[in-house]
């Protein structure tokens, strides 16, 4: 084993090197994202029990599932939108899966999330952060964190007459996080733009402009809290699906712990 | 055509296997008991018999075909008479026709059921289609609210009261009470008759047979056999037999009787005022009352009139049902359509022990029976007189 | 009048559940005519196709020309009585529970004599109107009513065995969202439930009519999402011991064909439609199967309001047609494996109902309100099959006339 892996692994055992779980719960209650209902729907997770040590199965226990590649907390690839359906390697599958592990920001917005549902996030925003971390580096997660993932039931779309209200970035801010060379996008909403984000130029233009260029996105995150701007890494790694535009995954990150 | 005669065809030697409530017994064994008690009585053995006419509800999976070799008797007639209530008028015609043609030269008739527990409920629920279909849905009343109605309607139109049917069931009780065999033993007063459990208006617990397990059987032979064996017989002056009689009427007021009570009378060369005993088929007293009307003793209507008029005792001026009759006696399944035949043979041949009426020589003996949906499908009667050697 | 029911008091958790008794159960397969008359509401007798005799109880012959030519039809429903008895002793389970029983002997003025039940309110010599209705057995009986409605009439013990009324009753609406919801909550109640019980699926998701159904007194907003086992078993194990009706309105609805449908939307409409009624089959089934009687209040009807596309698609909605053709034979099993456990089946077929999936489509369509009085009026009446709205009992007409001209008619262009 290298040196570096070696020192992770003791890092690890020691709690010197945290885990954390970004992941929401897959249940059948957990908000999935809600479209005109003449369009096609995600599917919402479900379990249906095969058996439970009973005469459908003596012994064992086990569930089929029925999801939405984009159902509970998950990734997004760049075939997802039609800006990146010609993206060599944009499938799940195909992605390099260096690509899973790599280093993470967080840039906090929780405050104004707080104060207004509709809270965007700028490039000047971003600006005003790496005045105080540092330009965002180039192949980084760059994660929104508003604490939405806080939130319950009704509260979480925060759909009214005129659609759901939940914060996300403005097109600047993904122009310039694309300018610094990243790796992907994530929030704690139930998606990468803005609930709003339909009327923004261009539409949703996380989903656009991110995988337009090749980027992935992360949605449902919670415990965004517990990371620090800068310094964790982040493992988030799609299932294997063939073709896949996304995949429901379990999100962690490596953070310093308490004896760092 | 004019019907022939019975002339020269008698019936003989009858016999009552005393009843019980319930028995375990089937009713081949019921049968066997009387068909053997029967022979025994024309000190015949089996082998010497060559006829078998059987009337029983219970025998199955058993028909009298099996039971003929489930008894050990080789045959060369056999009858089945599923006609209950009708079984021995109609079980007697029929034996007496092939005798006297030469088909056959002894019959043995012969009706027995047991009762088991619950077997009364399981025998109605297979008992018809009809009653399948449209009347045990209705609240399974069995018999009892099917004779309810028709006591319901016949009250009303003809104004008979409680009372009336009363004095029928309290008589019978009377009579019983001679006959050692009766499974009722204790006497019945008008006020208990009156104050009885109700169980469907208006019928109440004494109006209503008891289901229980006994057989009954005579023999049908030539006159000459039973000259020769020197055994007291019956000859049959007449019969009748209707099935389905009336169906428009709307509800049952009338029994088949009415129907044929001419010819039976003109057949048998007496009439009403000329007999010694009647033994109606009672299931309820209100056919009773039905029977004495439609038989021609009373006309239609004046049962209820006939009956407070007259004493019903085996020592009053109508004898009526001397054994005690099933409201007494027991309703023995099929055995219930014989035991009027069997007593009133037992009468006009001086055999009645306890319940002999005294100088009894002319009887009428009338069956009724199946109520496939609201009403009696049967009615026959005969006229027996005895011949005492 | 008949005695009005009062509310039942609280089960005594001691006693135990009365086990459910059938009446007689047995029937030949000619009075099978009489319990599909029943079904749906009809008083159908045999008539003789040669000679016009009408003949009861039901034969295979006719008794007047031997004719074996018998059609069941709709007959006049006088009748006069000609007797009756209350009957105090039967050897039967079932009635021997709720003796006395009374019997009557009838005349119907359309010729043949019949045993019947009485209505408390009538009685020998009364001229009476007779009705078919289905037994706890499932099986199709005649009952003499008063002809004039009487005070209280349908709380006559022998009445409200014959049927689901909703007096007393705790009723769930299994689908606050469908439009019906509102309206039928409310008809529940002036008819005497005594809760409704109404189901949210996706509570994190807002809907309009919520406040609606949240002001109505009475009525109890649930979770349940018919499309989840784990959903519906817990709302099972919550209310499933005090439901006595369940009507699902549970539906998933989109329009299109076959060649053209998304097999995703077909999916969730066999998901919602189909499987949606046997999850709640076998989480309240059960429950309710045992319970069906259990006093007053006992479990009585298990609803579920389908499309009359089940008959017959309409191919600008094939696939869920095909849902509803589906959830059909689904509640038909559920009749067979309900019927000799005493629970009634019942199902409501509605014509294209007015709201947004048949926005384009031209009227005649159901009102919710109509609806709601329907399944109501279904309840009280006792039946197994209603057909609400003009394109339903028209539908039903056809398909019963010639179902293949009626595959022809409806796949043919212009639909109905």
């Amino acid at each position: 084993m290298s040196e570096i892996l070696t020192q992770m692994a003791a890092s690890l055992a020691s709690g010197e090197t945290k885990v954390i779980d970004l992941t929401h719960t897959l249940d059948p209650d957990f908000p999935v994202i809600i479209l005109p209902p003449e369009f096609g729907q995600c599917a919402r997770f479900r379990m249906e029990e095969v058996s439970a040590y009973d005469h459908r199965g003596p012994a064992w226990k086990w569930h089929n599932l029925t999801l939405n590649e984009h159902t509970g907390t998950h990734f997004d690839a760049p075939i997802h939108w039609i800006s990146g359906r010609d993206v060599p390697n944009g499938a799940v599958d195909e992605i390099d899966v260096k690509n899973f592990i790599g280093p993470v920001v967080v840039i906090d917005c929780s405050e104004g999330s707080a104060k207004d549902p509709d809270f965007v996030l700028t490039a000047e925003i971003i600006l005003e952060w790496e005045k105080e971390h540092g330009p965002v580096p180039a192949d980084s997660w760059v994660l929104m964190r508003t604490d939405w993932s806080k939130r319950k039931g009704i509260d979480y779309l925060n759909m009214a007459e005129d659609g759901p209200h939940s914060p996300g970035p403005m097109p600047d801010a993904i122009e310039l996080l694309l300018e610094r060379g990243i790796r992907g996008f994530g929030t704690e909403t139930v998606g990468t733009d803005a609930g709003q984000g339909t009327h923004f130029s261009p539409p949703y233009p996380a989903h656009f402009l991110l995988h337009g260029a090749g980027k992935f996105g992360l949605q449902c995150l919670c415990n965004l809290d517990l990371l620090p701007p800068t310094g964790a890494i982040l493992l988030a790694t799609p299932l294997k699906i063939k073709g896949g535009t996304g995949s429901p995954l379990r999100v962690l990150a490596l953070i310093p712990g308490e004896g760092a | 055509m004019k019907r022939q005669s019975y002339d020269g065809v008698v019936v003989t030697s009858p016999v009552t296997v005393p009843y019980v409530r319930y028995s375990q017994e089937t009713a081949h064994w019921w049968i066997a008991r009387a068909l053997r008690a029967t022979l025994a009585t024309a000190s015949l053995r089996p082998d010497e018999i060559d006829g078998f006419s059987v009337s029983s509800f219970s025998l199955f999976p058993d028909t009298p075909v099996g039971l003929s070799q489930h008894l050990g008797l080789t045959l060369r007639w056999l009858d089945t008479v599923p006609m209950g209530g009708a079984s021995a008028v109609a079980g007697f015609r029929r034996a007496a026709r092939a005798v006297h043609a030469g088909d056959v030269d002894i019959v043995a008739c012969v009706a027995g059921d047991s009762n088991y527990i619950d077997s009364f409920r399981k025998l109605l629920s297979s008992f018809s289609r009809f009653s399948m279909d449209a009347t045990y849905p209705y609240g399974f009343g069995g018999p009892n609210a099917s004779f309810a109605l028709l006591t319901d309607a016949y009250m009303a139109q003809y104004g008979a009261t409680r009372e009336d049917f009363g004095k029928i069931a309290v008589s019978q009780r009377d009579n019983a009470l001679k006959n050692p065999d009766a499974i009722m033993k204790k006497p019945l007063t008008m006020e208990e008759y009156l104050n009885a459990r109700p169980i469907s208006d208006p019928i109440a617990l004494f109006d209503c047979v008891m289901p229980v397990a006994g057989s009954e059987a005579f023999l049908v032979m030539r006159e000459e056999e039973a000259n020769r064996r020197s055994l007291p017989y019956a000859r049959v002056a007449s019969t009748i037999e209707r099935v389905n009689a009336f169906p428009e009427d709307p509800i049952q007021l009338r029994g088949g009787w009415a129907m044929d009570i001419d010819e039976f009378w003109e057949m048998a060369g007496f009439g009403p005022g000329d007999i010694d005993l009647l033994q109606t088929y009672d299931d309820y007293p209100v056919i009773s009352m039905m029977q004495m009307e439609d038989l021609g003793f009373c006309k239609k209507g004046e049962g209820p009139d006939f009956v407070r008029k007259h004493d019903l005792t085996i020592g009053g001026d109508f004898p009526h049902n001397t054994s005690g009759g099933q409201l007494s006696v027991g309703q023995a399944g099929a055995a219930g359509g014989y035991l009027g035949f069997v007593e009133a043979l037992r009468q006009v041949t001086g055999l009645a022990g306890g319940t002999q009426v005294e100088g009894a020589r002319r009887a009428v003996v009338s069956g009724f029976g199946m109520i496939n949906y609201d009403r009696g499908l049967l009615s026959a009667a005969a006229a027996l007189e005895g011949v005492t050697p | 009048m008949s005695i009005p029911l009062t509310p039942p008091p609280k089960k005594d958790p001691q006693k135990r559940t009365r086990v459910p008794t059938l009446p007689p159960a047995m029937r030949s397969r000619a009075a099978t005519g009489i319990s599909a008359a029943a079904a749906e509401g009809r008083f159908a007798l045999q008539h003789c196709e040669e000679c016009g005799t009408v003949q009861y109880p039901p034969r295979d012959a006719c008794c007047k020309c031997l004719s074996v030519d018998l059609t069941y039809k709709d007959t006049e429903t006088g009748a006069e009585v000609l007797a009756e008895t209350r009957i105090h002793a039967s050897p039967d389970p079932f009635f021997r529970e709720r003796l006395p029983w009374r019997q009557g002997s009838v005349k119907l003025d359309a010729g043949p004599v019949a045993v019947v039940h009485l209505h408390g309110d009538v009685g020998r010599g009364d001229r009476v109107r007779m009705a078919m209705k289905l037994d706890k057995a499932g099986q199709g009986v005649l009952i003499a009513l008063p002809i004039e409605r009487t005070e209280a009439m349908e709380d006559d013990p022998t009445l409200r065995g014959l049927t689901a009324h909703p007096k007393h009753r705790r009723i769930l609406i299994t689908d606050g969202r469908n439009p019906v919801a509102v309206p039928l909550a409310k008809a529940l109640l002036k008819a005497g439930a005594s809760t409704v019980f109404v189901g949210e699926a996706e509570a994190w998701r807002r809907w309009p009519g919520r406040a609606a159904l949240e002001a109505i007194e009475g009525v109890e907003i649930m979770d349940l999402d018919v499309s989840d086992m784990r959903s519906v078993t817990e709302l099972a194990g919550e209310i499933g011991g005090k439901t006595d009706i369940l009507i699902n309105t549970a539906r998933f609805v989109r329009p299109g064909g076959v060649t053209m449908q998304d097999t995703v939307f077909a999916r969730e409409e066999l998901d919602v439609n189909v499987l949606g009624v046997m999850r709640l089959a076998q989480a309240f089934g059960p429950g309710m199967a045992g319970r069906v009687q259990d006093g007053t209040n006992n479990a009585v009807a298990f609803v579920n309001v389908l499309s009359s596309y089940a008959l017959v698609p309409d191919p600008a909605y094939g696939a869920f047609s095909a849902s509803q053709a589906a959830a059909r034979s689904v509640c038909q099993t559920l009749r067979g494996e309900y019927r000799p456990q005493g629970l009634r089946v019942m199902t409501v077929y509605t014509g294209p109902t007015d709201d947004e999936w048949h926005q384009p489509l031209p009227p005649p369509k159901v009102a919710p309100s109509a609806l709601a009085r329907d399944i109501v009026n279904g309840l009280i009446e006792g039946l197994e099959d209603v057909y609400s709205g003009d394109v339903a009992k028209d539908m039903f007409e056809r398909w019963q006339r010639d179902a293949k001209v009626l595959e022809r008619e409806m796949t043919t262009g212009g639909g109905i």
